[in-house]
């Protein structure tokens, strides 16, 4: 079926309309959702993830706390209705738990754990609409929402997958792509460039991939500054909302506890 | 379900100090691998590898079964593995761990999704029958690197077994027993090998190949590479751990090119080697 679909053109426009390098429209949504602590929905062209934190806060099973740092706890679940063909997957698929494996290890390294011992922070990963690049969609949220929960954080982790058509690069793959060609995910730390996690599922040639692997973590970049923007965006409208709230005219910051940008 | 106790503190710095200095507890060079060894069984499709104390056992059967129809034409090929208490105390049975998981879906993704077994090549009658193949690993015992000794194991018993030729005939199949006919090879598309490498919090420690049960649990990054002797990477696995820098992980992959050439040698030495003591018991 996919077959017919022509992956990339001659002239090199892929199916969607995008060029080899375009990744798809990014939208980032970091409104409040109902008694988190953080919250964010992100979407990348038809992918959307909701990914909800709770935390960090007292361990329900004291069995599962650590003494010297907090524990990630990362559940996913996937909407029947976020693919083409409805189906219900149960909590316990493997896949599922893998995803979910992987979300937390990611940020095992890169939330500061240690500020928190004998805590947990909860991480809820809701997946509302898949059109490939589901883990990077997964990853960006995550980082988004612990952002907005407040949990302090080494770095940004941005994530993206690109995948190769013959020996053209592709990046940021939708599900048909995604089917057709070998793909891979990396997600990297902007600040040190360093790489926190790449998978690859499919076949792909030595070389190919040391090109492919460049240019994603190149394209991990550009996904920061969108990220980057978002987070700034939603810190001066509450620093804006703060300002509205104390009575003008009137100088008295005594019951207050934090003062803010007096001096700057 | 208890933890299982983590290494002391005098230990942890043993090895870490010999780390930094380039030196493992059993002699290794850093990037030097436990030799495999290969044992198989009487039956073909039965294979014992062994790398140091870590002891996975790999067996092949097949038999023939009704395709699902919305793939008439392919056979089928399952993995079962499952870890029990005897791989090591650690494990329990019930609830799948992670540990479980991982090894589950990485011999998936190793020997199933990199389309190392062609098959179509297992459909006998289109639709009305297909070969079944099920490879079945169980982990003997786990002192580090189970996961490359399971995918070594499965390829190699995957490579070793022969399924008994069939004869078609209209709508009629006959099986003909291996000792009236020989018996097949599976077809195989390439042999893909798994290889980990283990990474350090200290940054001046190098990487390492093959880590042991100990280094395993201190290390501070796990890194899962598959690729096959035509330099095709199948499978690529870093989840979380220390970050690294590109040029470290593009380093990591020419080691593994080498490493799995000489695997692949000494995989298809060692075949043929078996091969050679069974042609009296084959008529």
């Amino acid at each position: 079926m996919s077959s017919r679909i022509e992956i990339l053109n001659d002239g090199g426009f892929r199916s969607d309309g995008r060029k080899q390098y375009e990744l798809r429209d990014i939208t980032i949504d970091l409104s409040q959702q109902g008694t988190a602590d953080g919250s964010a929905t992100i979407t990348h062209g038809l992918t959307q993830v909701l990914v909800t934190v709770f935390g960090p806060r007292e361990a329900k099973m004291r069995s599962q706390t650590l003494h010297d740092r907090a524990v990630l706890n990362v559940e996913m679940s996937v909407a029947p209705f976020s693919t083409g063909e409805r189906r219900k997957r149960s909590r316990a698929d493997r896949r599922i738990l893998e995803l979910a494996a992987m979300i937390a290890s990611t940020f095992e390294p890169v939330v500061q754990t240690t500020l928190y011992p004998r805590s947990q922070i909860d991480i809820y990963v809701h997946v509302l609409q898949q059109d490939g690049s589901l883990l990077p969609a997964c990853i960006n949220a995550t980082t988004l929402a612990l952002i907005t929960a407040g949990v302090p954080l080494h770095d940004f982790v941005c994530a993206v997958t690109g995948g190769v058509h013959s020996t053209s690069p592709l990046l940021d793959l939708t599900t048909l792509e995604e089917n057709d060609l070998p793909h891979m995910t990396v997600a990297v730390m902007p600040r040190t460039r360093k790489v926190t996690l790449v998978t690859m599922e499919t076949r792909l040639h030595v070389d190919r991939f040391r090109e492919l692997f460049e240019l994603a973590c190149e394209a991990g970049q550009t996904i920061h500054k969108e990220m980057k923007a978002a987070v700034k965006e939603r810190t001066v409208t509450l620093v804006g909302a703060m300002d509205a709230g104390s009575k003008p005219g009137v100088v008295d910051d005594r019951d207050r506890d934090v003062v803010m940008g007096e001096s700057i | 379900m208890p933890r299982p106790p983590s290494p002391s503190i005098p230990e942890k710095e043993f090895v870490y100090g010999a780390l930094k200095q380039s030196l493992r507890l059993d002699g290794r060079g850093m990037l030097e691998m436990r030799t495999p060894t290969l044992s198989f069984g009487p039956e073909l499709g039965w294979v014992e590898c062994a790398m140091g104390k870590t002891r996975v056992l790999a067996q092949v059967d097949g038999k023939m079964v009704k395709p699902p129809p919305e793939r008439p034409l392919e056979g089928m090929i399952t993995i079962h593995s499952e870890l029990s208490p005897m791989a090591s105390n650690e494990y329990e049975p019930g609830r799948p761990t992670d540990e479980e998981v991982t090894l589950t879906r990485t011999l998936d993704k190793v020997l199933r999704r990199s389309d190392a077994i062609d098959k179509e090549s297992l459909c006998v009658l289109a639709g009305q029958r297909v070969w079944h193949i099920r490879l079945t690993i169980h982990v003997l015992s786990n002192s580090g690197s189970m996961v490359d000794c399971a995918c070594l194991a499965g390829i190699v018993a995957l490579k070793h077994f022969r399924r008994p030729e069939v004869e078609v005939e209209g709508d009629e199949v006959t099986i003909h027993h291996p000792s009236e006919r020989a018996p097949v090879p599976l077809s195989m598309h390439h042999t893909p090998f798994c290889l980990t490498f283990a990474f350090y919090p200290d940054a001046d420690t190098p990487p390492l190949l093959d880590p042991s049960h100990l280094e395993e649990t201190l290390s501070a990054g796990l890194l899962t590479v598959a690729l096959n002797a035509q330099r095709e990477l199948c499978v690529v696995q870093k989840a979380g751990g220390i970050p690294l820098a590109p040029e470290d992980i593009l380093k990591i992959m020419d080691i593994a090119v080498t490493k799995a050439r000489e695997l692949d040698k000494l995989v298809e030495a060692r075949l043929q080697e078996d091969w050679k003591g069974r042609h009296v018991e084959v008529r």
